[in-house]
């Protein structure tokens, strides 16, 4: 079982600082350089964003390179390799942002950006702004390239390896796609604050997805991970092939699945994935800008119970190596491990500095965007419940009559009535605390603000997901984790067709 | 930076061809025996109010290139947001890098040169909008406010946003094709937040056109979003039952998109579709025609040519029930032995056949059952068309809305949705490009306490 504490890289502390000033190195290597940009028009560029009635103005630089590669009817079909860069200019004054974005990073383009951006605020004189030096405390992951950690007939040498192992185990196995995609994105944020810190960001992400065929009955099924980390990540302990078997097995349980019940019933959700509930029935409820403006149900909560007692949910983007995790937010404040709820208790929302300085608090480090060309807001990195202390068959044994659901599609929801769905992929009936047949797929449809408040088992065996969860916000996506013990939920509603 | 002027238009498209010209060339360089290439310019101003604030004023400008490079039936792809001539030559060099690792697919291949568009017909999709930010805050101030003076129970604003773009597009191959042409798209949208008791509920309207002139006026989009919240206040659950189902007609669209996913040819290919082996089988009763109108002026999803640069043409995709084509593109074409349909790139303005009765002649029709106003999730199998969605609507009884509910699910499957279509109404009241009434459906599993 894969425990929150593990760590995908050990980085000796002696290196640490070498390695810290590498990020920055890194940044002005592929960024700063090519454009002939020089500290004193960094200088230049922030001090004209910035006028005596802006109260915050900041730079991004972004250089982002993303390889991929997908496997299909056993050929090596398709693969690309893209680059993104630009630089995304923010001003604020008040609730008010002005912002431009240029994806060409010489002075004279990014000058006439800072103009426009800077027009939300009545005109002024420029500031003097001199960009300081922010260290970064965090070393999740090495600022390392992904795409370069393995060559490129290695790669394709992994896809069929997985393509392989996925069709021998079953001959009902009649159709695999798998697909690797690679991605080092470099940021860099300047702001009047004095933040001037970058951040080197591998990601990598491995799938799979199957077509089992069984007396005309075809089923799907898909597995993969991901993490912050090179691509050997995927060779340590047979990790690919672990997700090609995973998702067989899963299009083949879905063959013998029978319909799914329909109406209110007590839901047993697995450990791991199914954690997507935390982040639709109450994660979303909590980020600051919702509650800055009053439009999520939990606003003016804090201090009240919103779960039952022993839920203590976090959201931690300092877990190393995990997808969700970041060195620092793409403000370049450093992500910390922010309780949301303890022990029932709403306690704490998620910030960006805008919506922190507007409601008097500080940043959590949770101000995130997609790219450049995006504003940030505050978003959920790695957003978890902790573990409780019963052993998840004696949950499962508790349970007259329910459903046991362990994998999940997508979910969604309305943080404003606070409704929340999330769609089961592989779930059992339980019928007097024993595991009956597979269901079909169903979605789960339940209120935030009450849904935790109805937990009343949780189980010893946290897990995160495998590093495969995007989260969209605002058009916005956005790597993201989530994870929790296997719960007992006393009543939620499952959208099945069997009554 | 939003406004563009005819002349400009000329130039920008000249200049983008020769990159595509450029692209084309470094391709057959570095070896490439076949080559197709897009690019894109595009810019735009979208703003944001909020309780008659400024909330955000966004500059948008966004370039794109991107290539596919074929050494006989091996490929590799590569893209940039850099234009000028190194990123090009750099963009070649890693689609050829890619191309030395895939393997042989007899499919992957351009199109045949008979098939590529020759000449690019107008299709009246380009008006810019020469607003200045302060005129778009004025509008977008005026459509919230019509929403918050709307009805006393609207005690909060997600606020309003007004969005113009310009961009210009342009395509080629090395079969000769070349093709390039600028269109604009404006918006205007609005989601407040009423308030009843403790319980807060929020609903949206937008409006959406090639040309300002055919937006929806702002007042009018305010007191919609304004309507639709206030009808959300006080809304219950149901207990979990069987019941027709009318789907209001923008969710309904979602039906209709599931239908095309369904008939895509990858979708085919891969087997991962409920609906294989069906073209020339009943699939919807008779009175249903589905088609599209790739050509329609100043339409939404408008286009003289698909992905491939093959020439896009009208057709029904279902006539009398019977569904009669799948969606190709060259590539899932020759997966199935068939020819391109022009659908590399999705469906453009599809539409279904309306009847002749209105909202409420459709409500008398369901009679006593669910209106679907809202859907949530993913819940759509596409490989089994088992379908379990979370929902949001109204209880109808005797053809009359009885009151809002929320917090339920309905479920069933595709097949027996499509094939249980009882009526299509002559409702279409949302803007985009899909165009259809609501849809009544016979019989679903509704979950709820």
């Amino acid at each position: 079982m894969v425990r929150l504490s593990k760590p995908t890289l050990i980085i000796p502390p002696s290196t640490q600082t070498f390695i810290m000033t590498d990020s920055l190195a890194i940044a002005r290597d592929s960024i700063l350089a090519p454009a002939g940009l020089a500290e004193s028009d960094l200088d230049r560029l922030l001090g004209s964003l910035t006028s005596a009635s802006i109260d915050a103005a900041d730079i991004y630089f972004q250089y982002s390179r993303l390889q991929s590669w997908v496997l299909e009817d056993g050929i090596l079909k398709d693969g690309s390799f893209s680059i993104e860069q630009g630089a995304g200019l923010r001003a604020v004054s008040g609730e008010k942002t002005g912002f431009a974005y240029s994806d060409e990073l010489q002075f004279p383009a990014l000058a006439q950006a800072a103009e426009a951006a800077r027009a939300i605020a009545r005109s002024g004189q420029d500031a003097r702004v001199q960009v300081g030096k922010a260290p970064i405390e965090h070393r999740l992951y090495e600022p390392l390239n992904p795409i370069e950690s393995l060559a490129d007939q290695d790669k394709v040498a992994l896809l069929q390896r997985v393509d392989a192992e996925a069709r021998r185990q079953d001959p009902r196995v009649r159709e695999v796609v798998a697909s690797l995609v690679a991605v080092q994105d470099t940021v860099m944020v300047l702001a009047d604050d004095g933040t001037l810190a970058a951040d080197v960001r591998p990601l990598v992400r491995l799938s799979v997805s199957v077509i089992a065929e069984d007396k005309g009955r075809r089923e799907q099924g898909a597995s993969g991970g991901g993490a912050r980390a090179d691509l050997g990540y995927f060779l340590l302990e047979d990790r690919a092939l672990s997700f090609a078997r995973e998702a067989v097995r899963l299009a083949l349980t879905n063959l013998e699945a029978v319909d799914a019940p329909a109406g209110s019933m007590t839901v047993v959700l697995g450990a791991g994935w199914p954690g997507v509930l935390l982040h639709e029935a109450v994660g979303h409820g909590l980020e600051g800008d919702f509650n800055r403006k009053g439009s999520s149900v939990f606003a003016g909560r804090i201090g009240e119970r919103v779960a039952a007692k022993g839920v203590t949910v976090v959201d931690d983007g300092t877990l190393p190596g995990r997808r969700g995790s970041l060195n620092m937010d793409d403000e370049g404040t450093p992500t910390q491990n922010t309780t949301l709820i303890e022990d029932g208790i709403l306690r704490g929302y998620m910030q960006d500095k805008l919506n922190a300085r507007l409601t008097g608090c500080a940043s959590t480090g949770n101000g995130r965007r997609e790219s450049y060309a995006h504003l940030p807001m505050p978003r959920m990195t790695n957003t978890y419940m902790l573990a409780g202390n019963r052993d998840p068959e004696e949950i499962i044994a508790s349970v007259d009559k329910g459903l046991y659901a362990v994998n999940f599609g997508g979910g969604q929801v309305d943080i404003t009535s606070g409704k929340f769905v999330f769609s089961a992929s592989e779930a059992y009936v339980i019928e007097k605390g024993k595991l009956g047949r597979p269901v079909k797929g169903a979605t789960l449809i339940g209120n935030g603000p009450d849904v935790l408040t109805r937990v009343s088992m949780i189980g010893n065996d946290l897990k995160l997901d495998e590093g495969v969860g995007t989260c969209g916000k605002e058009g916005q996506s956005v790597p993201v984790g989530v994870g929790q013990p296997t719960l007992k939920i006393d009543s939620l509603t499952v959208g099945g067709t069997s009554k | 930076m939003p406004t563009a002027t005819i002349e400009d238009t000329g130039e920008r498209l000249a200049r983008l061809q020769e990159t595509i010209d450029d692209l084309l060339k470094e391709a057959k360089r570095q070896g490439a025996s076949a080559a197709e290439a897009s690019v894109g310019s595009s810019s735009g101003l979208d703003v944001t109010v909020r309780l008659g604030e400024v909330e955000t004023v966004e500059h948008t400008r966004d370039n794109g290139l991107g290539v596919t490079v074929y050494f006989g039936h091996r490929k590799g792809t590569a893209s940039t947001s850099d234009l000028s001539p190194a990123a090009v030559r750099d963009a070649v060099q890693a689609a050829c890098a890619i191309a030395q690792h895939t393997q042989e697919d007899r499919c992957a291949h351009l199109a045949a040169p008979e098939l590529l568009a020759t000449e690019i017909p107008d299709l009246d999709l380009c008006h810019p909008w020469a607003i200045e930010v302060e005129e778009a805050i004025a509008l977008a101030v005026a459509c919230e406010d019509a929403a918050r003076g709307y009805d006393p129970r609207i005690v909060n604003s997600e606020g309003a946003s007004l969005s113009t773009g310009f961009g210009i597009h342009v395509a080629g191959n090395s079969n000769g094709f070349m093709g390039g042409y600028p269109t604009t798209r404006h918006s205007l949208n609005c989601a407040v937040i009423g308030q009843e008791g403790e319980v807060m509920q929020r609903d949206y309207w937008w409006t959406t056109a090639r040309a300002a002139s055919d937006l929806e006026p702002g007042r009018a989009v305010g007191e919609r979003a304004a309507e639709r919240t206030v009808s959300r206040l006080g809304a219950r659950r149901l207990s979990t039952c069987e019941a027709p189902v009318l789907f209001r007609a923008e969710v309904a669209a979602g039906l209709l998109r599931s239908l095309v996913s369904a008939i895509n040819g990858t979708s085919i290919y891969r087997r991962s579709s409920f609906l294989l082996d069906q073209v020339g089988e009943p699939i919807f009763p008779d009175f249903v025609r589905i088609y599209e109108e790739p050509h329609l002026l100043r339409g939404l999803a408008s286009a003289p040519y698909d992905g491939d640069g093959v020439v896009t043409r009208p057709k029904d995709l279902v006539t009398a029930g019977v569904l009669q084509t799948y969606l190709l593109d060259t590539y899932s074409g020759c997966r199935l032995g068939l020819q391109t349909t022009g659908n590399a790139g999705g469906v453009r303005n599809l539409r279904i056949q309306m009847g002749a009765k209105d909202r409420q002649a459709m409500l008398r029709e369901l009679g006593t059952g669910l209106f679907v106003t809202e859907l949530m999730g993913h819940g759509v199998n596409a490989v089994t068309g088992d379908y379990s969605r979370g929902a949001a609507g109204f209880w109808v009884e005797n053809g009359e809305i009885q009151y809002p509910v929320e917090e339920i699910t309905i479920a069933g499957n595709l097949k027996e949705m499509f094939a249980g279509l009882q009526a299509v109404g002559n409702d279409c009241d949302f803007p985009g490009s899909t165009r259809t009434g609501s849809w009544l459906i016979d019989r679903m599993t509704i979950a709820g306490e």
